[in-house]
């Protein structure tokens, strides 16, 4: 199965969920280069009680890019930030069933993108 | 579903004429044709014929100049590995183009390892190779120039008549890969000025695991598997005679049937390029708009990601790929865009589709029917898109 995407991923690949913008979004992180072929933008809406109540993302990217997107948002939602901390890449391949080893990277991407929109909800929060 | 195959750059369907071929040496026929007895002499029998229909296809002036092989692989392998060993105290620099195959291009990493230089010619925004660089590359150590006759990813033909003169003028080898090109345009080694040429088997509606290399007469070569004498003693093995034997069936089809089914081919694939850009946005051709293969038809798809174009269209039964099999297991963006100076961003959003014999008007209007809708949900998915 090297270099082949599980059913689980490909599920995901078919119908991502959570894909969009949040307009008013807390946090926004942004990740990826197109030259490198992955491009994640992850959009996040935090209550008072600090959890996350909506993840949305936008994707540019293969398969797995999509796919891990898709789960990053499924797993965080309903999480409080400090949790959602704790959610790393393996976590994520992991929920998808694994990923094959050259696309594991994605799932690097997933979760630096998900860091990405975390900081910049904690930053803006301190300029509030 | 509907199941459509358009991806035969990367491998074709086994014709059923090459399996009846075949099929006498896969049961009977099974003596090692290098035995004196009946047994052998059967089989030897069938690869003789098969070197004839091969050495028709590349317009060879003897049976004895093709040499059978494992496949295009191994056909660029001897032809360039043979020569740079033969000729190791005459020189050791050879040209070849960025563009080519990676049987080419890391078998001439290999050998800049082992001590040779190598000069990785650019191509134009074609992919087409300046004649005039090849000639200004060559120094006084050059043993070999080897330049693709079609390029994989985006069909582009190169100019080897041209290089072909150049080469033989200044006495240095030619070889060409033509594993795309066979059977898709009519050539000859005359027409070529060309010493060397690798043939695939798969790729012409044969079988697999089967590959030709045509050797100019009086051409050095070291071989690369040392035993018995089989080959002219340029490539040691019992032969597998069915795989011969399908080959020379396919090579006897693929010459009788080029011209024709390159126009069918011409006309499928310009109509599937003409509804493309009537009907989506941001997309552009790679490759040359004349001189390319016949069957090729490679895409970009701006603000996409190629893969995620393939898996959608797999989904609906449809196989294509981005730019080749060999690649898709790596992350590098295809370094044939890239040398075309295709922008980084843009290599990604790249998907060929690769006609084949099979292919139908219908298949086509399918794929024009499910692509638009594919594209505008990916696009939708991607922030490079926005506001376009």
């Amino acid at each position: 199965m090297e270099g082949q995407y599980s059913e689980k991923v490909m599920e995901h690949f078919r119908n991502p969920r959570n894909v969009g913008e949040i307009p008013d979004a807390s946090g926004i992180g942004n990740v990826g280069n197109p030259v490198c072929g992955d491009i994640m933008r992850l959009y996040i809406k935090v209550d008072q009680q600090e959890v996350i109540t909506d993840a949305k993302f936008k994707t540019f990217g293969c398969g797995a890019a999509i796919a891990t997107s898709s789960m990053v948002t499924e797993l965080v939602k309903g999480k409080t930030i400090k949790e959602a901390l704790k959610v790393s890449n393996h976590a994520v391949a992991e929920a998808l069933g694994g990923l094959p080893k050259i696309k594991m990277h994605c799932s690097v991407l997933a979760e630096e993108a998900l860091r990405s929109a975390i900081d910049d909800y904690i930053a803006k929060k301190k300029k509030a | 579903m509907k199941k459509i195959y358009m991806d035969n750059n990367a491998t074709t369907r086994m014709r059923e004429e090459v399996l009846e071929a075949m099929m006498p040496y896969l049961t009977d026929i099974y003596g090692n044709a290098s035995s004196i007895h009946e047994f052998g002499r059967s089989a030897r029998i069938g690869i003789d014929r098969a070197r004839e229909k091969a050495a028709a296809l590349f317009g060879a002036g003897s049976p004895s100049e093709i040499v059978f092989t494992s496949g295009g692989t191994e056909a660029d392998n001897l032809a360039v590995k043979g020569v740079a060993y033969a000729l190791k105290g005459k020189g050791n620099h050879i040209i070849t183009s960025s563009i080519e195959h990676h049987a080419i291009l890391n078998t001439c990493k290999y050998l800049e390892k082992e001590g040779y230089s190598v000069t990785y010619l650019p191509v134009d925004k074609y992919g087409l190779v300046n004649p005039d660089d090849v000639r200004k590359a060559i120094t006084d150590k050059t043993i070999l120039i080897t330049v693709m006759h079609a390029n994989n990813e985006v069909g582009t033909i190169e100019p080897v008549e041209e290089i072909g003169k150049i080469a033989k003028e200044k006495g240095i080898y030619f070889h060409t890969d033509s594993v795309q090109a066979a059977g898709k345009v009519p050539f000859s080694v005359k027409d070529m000025d060309v010493d060397l040429v690798s043939i695939s088997g798969h790729k012409i509606y044969g079988p697999k695991g089967i590959g030709a290399l045509y050797i100019r007469k009086g051409t050095k070569i070291t071989q690369l598997l040392h035993g018995g004498h089989h080959e002219m003693g340029k490539r040691a093995g019992t032969e597998s005679v069915a795989l011969i034997a399908g080959f020379g069936r396919a090579a006897e089809l693929a010459k009788e049937e080029t011209v024709s089914e390159g126009k069918e081919l011409a006309s499928l694939r310009d109509a599937l390029y003409e509804g493309i850009i009537s009907k989506i946005e941001h997309v552009r051709l790679n490759g040359h708009p004349e001189k390319r293969l016949p069957n090729t038809l490679n895409v970009g798809f701006k603000y996409l990601e190629g893969e995620s174009i393939i898996l959608n269209l797999d989904m609906e039964g449809i196989a294509v790929s981005t730019g080749s099999a060999c690649t898709s297991g790596s992350l590098e963006p295809s370094h044939v865009l890239t040398a075309m100076g295709v922008d980084p961003a843009d290599t990604q959003g790249s998907v060929r589709f690769s006609l084949g014999r099979d292919n139908t008007k219908e298949d086509v209007k399918y794929l024009l029917d499910v692509l638009p809708p594919i594209i505008k949900r990916l696009r939708a998915m991607s922030p490079l898109y926005e506001g376009k």
